[in-house]
């Protein structure tokens, strides 16, 4: 009955005015930048981040989170409508839902996208409430090495779910770790890599990166490739689906919330591997295969449950432990440290309004997204026909202010637009930002802990792989590299592109 | 230290020797350039680590960690560049230097006269010249989706959230 009481008091939080607003900012913004493609809730919320200072930290961060699943709601509109993914997590959305809506049932297929995501975003906020406390509690035993384990397999499973090469994305969180020891070393002060450079001395910042790769990189890449929609002509009103059709999508948005609300708590996964992985779980036991790719409704139900679950879930490790899962999270994280909060077990007993609170207002958020998405569709429609001209001077200017106002610091802003021109070619090369990034947020931590457990091993390293002082630590550095292990072999390695491709 | 000096000139020979020997032969230019890339950082980080104490793995010091890392990054910058040279693979395509150069470029003027100009006149000009950047640009789209943006930037982030930014700066007459 704990279980209840804490959510009462989440409850009782989330609930106020203030907070009730900035949830309903939050998702709001989330489905309009879900609906635009080339921008997805990453640079939205680094841009608000500044936003985010003068306000309370609970209320921030509901803002910021409902940015996150709102944008998972969004993101599907634009792929069924217009096969466009305004979202990279509603990619596969787009290869079934806009197939249904070419032949006609754009309305079930917007129904089922939104009726799914609400049954996975309401079960993943009571996973969170009930496995959330046992965690944390689990994870105050954890010392130094075990950390330092768990954040290496986040790092693995980063690299093992990366596209492409598994060379180039190990290359690509060594260096963004390497790019997280610039600045001033934790324990004795010494200016590292600062090459003379005043401002070098506190290091880059981290919403620069973020800002830089994902939204200057992308623009560039966005003006290259002339994007072609097809705008669906169907009538979307008529939403109501029919009783059959509902019988065939109860077992799909079960499967895809179950799937999605583990692949979210894994460090490196959330939204987007939610949704692929549900995608392909569906086509492999569907009786009828060669239906997906044609409008099966399967493809839509599932990954769209799997998506919205993933985005809450992901939310675990980071309330729970202090270590972000995937860059939004590590955003999060950047929010509340600003206000001067260290996400980490002890934060469910020292603020247990802000824990909570954010967690049953994930629930209402929700709620605010059904109601936001189902009748109001038409116009979120309308949003897309702004022309990415318009829309991607606004992006630069936003990402300008934003990065500016952080510390008043023009720096920033020539580090976002090193990093813009960096995230472009390192795309343009196959090699994918995301695990850069994730090194990058990781990086302090990892050499804090990783420095601590050898001083408390006297420089033996054995420790992180010692199974009778530290179990946890040794099956956590067991599993990242048979992880890594198994996405080099070359069978599962072939396995691995085709679900991509898919 | 020295080791990874060494270690990174070793590589940069081996890498020379390569070059000269297989110009002709970069099967797979993404990879070559990737590696070529990664190695350059490296470089660049083993020129930081000079004169950073590295410590012992009972004591790290600040170097270590670096040093570690710099070492596997310039291993692994070899290997994909080794690849290159003996895998096929896909050709880069084309950068669009425009592109880049009209969106970093904007930013980076911003950057600079922001205090000195002023929110309202290096915004203006920012966003202007970033829209040169769209292939099919007009003198109507362009100005009119400054004026609003620039204004709307303003409304929300001035007026509404109250960042303090100056509108006019002292270049400009402001203060």
């Amino acid at each position: 009955m704990e279980f209840l009481a804490n959510l009462a008091v989440g409850f009782e939080h989330a609930l106020s005015a203030q907070n009730l607003a900035f949830c309903f900012m939050g998702v709001l913004v989330g489905t309009m930048v879900g609906v635009l493609p080339g921008l997805g809730p990453l640079p939205t919320i680094a841009m608000l981040l500044p936003v985010t200072f003068g306000v309370p930290p609970t209320a921030a961060l509901i803002m910021l989170a409902g940015i996150y699943y709102g944008a998972q709601y969004g993101g599907s509109t634009t792929a069924i409508l217009l096969n466009l993914p305004g979202e990279a997590s509603s990619v596969v959305t787009a290869i079934d839902g806009h197939q249904m809506a070419l032949k006609g049932k754009a309305g079930l297929a917007l129904f089922t996208a939104a009726v799914g995501s609400f049954f996975a975003g309401t079960v993943a906020t009571f996973l969170i409430a009930g496995f959330a406390p046992s965690l944390a509690e689990f994870a105050l035993r954890f010392g130094p090495a075990e950390y330092f384990s768990l954040m290496v397999l986040g790092l693995a499973a980063s690299v093992a779910l990366a596209h492409g090469s598994v060379l180039k994305a190990v290359a690509m969180v060594v260096l963004g770790l390497l790019l997280g020891t610039v600045g001033e070393d934790i324990y004795t002060g010494a200016a590292r890599f600062a090459f003379g450079m005043e401002q070098l001395v506190d290091g880059f910042n981290f919403v620069a990166i973020a800002m830089g790769v994902f939204g200057v990189g992308e623009i560039v890449r966005n003006l290259e490739n002339k994007r072609v929609g097809t705008t669906i002509q169907s009538r979307v009103l008529d939403l109501v689906p029919t009783w059959e059709e509902l019988k065939s999508t109860v077992a799909p948005i079960l499967r895809g919330t179950a799937l999605g609300s583990v692949l979210g708590v894994l460090p490196g996964g959330g939204a987007i591997l939610a949704s692929f992985a549900a995608y392909s779980l569906e086509r492999r036991i569907a009786k009828e295969p060669q239906r997906f790719g044609k409008g099966a409704i399967e493809g839509v139900a599932s990954p769209e449950s799997a998506n919205n679950a993933g985005a809450q879930t992901s939310f675990i490790p980071m309330l729970t432990l202090g270590i972000p899962s995937n860059p939004v999270m590590a955003l999060m994280v950047g929010a509340l440290l600003i206000n001067g909060i260290v996400p980490g077990p002890n934060l469910m007993t020292q603020r247990p309004e802000l824990f909570w609170g954010v967690i049953a207002s994930m629930w209402i958020g929700n709620l605010m997204l059904l109601i936001l998405n189902l009748p109001l569709i038409s116009i979120w429609v309308k949003f897309m026909s702004i022309p990415y001209r318009v829309l991607y001077p606004g992006i630069v200017a936003v990402c300008c202010i934003g990065v500016f106002s952080l510390g008043n610091n023009s720096f920033d802003v020539y580090v976002m637009a090193a990093f813009g021109m960096l995230g472009y070619v390192l795309v343009k090369l196959d090699c994918e930002p995301a695990p850069l990034l994730l090194g990058f947020v990781i990086g302090r931590l990892l050499e804090e802990h990783l420095r601590r457990a050898m001083l408390l091993s006297r420089g033996d390293p054995s420790v992180f792989v010692d199974v009778n002082n530290h179990p946890i630590s040794a099956v956590l550095i067991v599993v990242s590299v048979v992880a890594l292990v198994l996405v080099c072999l070359p069978t599962i390695g072939k396995k691995r592109e085709e679900a991509f491709r898919e | 230290m020295v080791l990874a000096a060494q270690e990174a000139a070793g590589i940069f020979a081996a890498i020379g020797e390569g070059e000269r020997r297989m110009s002709f032969s970069i099967k797979s230019p993404k990879d070559f350039w990737c590696g070529l890339l990664l190695l350059a950082v490296a470089a660049i980080f083993s020129a930081g680590l000079l004169g950073l104490p590295i410590g012992t793995a009972f004591r790290m010091g600040p170097g270590y960690f670096p040093m570690v890392l710099t070492i596997l990054l310039a291993g692994l910058g070899a290997a994909i560049l080794i690849n290159g040279l003996r895998v096929e693979g896909a050709p880069v395509g084309n950068i669009p230097l425009r592109a880049l150069f009209l969106i970093a470029s904007p930013i980076v003027f911003f950057g600079l006269t922001v205090r000195g100009l002023g929110l309202v006149l290096s915004l203006s000009i920012t966003v202007l010249a970033t829209t040169f950047a769209a292939r099919d640009w007009n003198p109507v789209m362009a100005i009119s989706t400054t004026l609003a943006l620039v204004i709307g930037c303003i409304a929300i982030f001035v007026l509404g959230l109250g960042l303090p930014l100056s509108l006019f700066g002292p270049w400009a007459g402001g203060y």
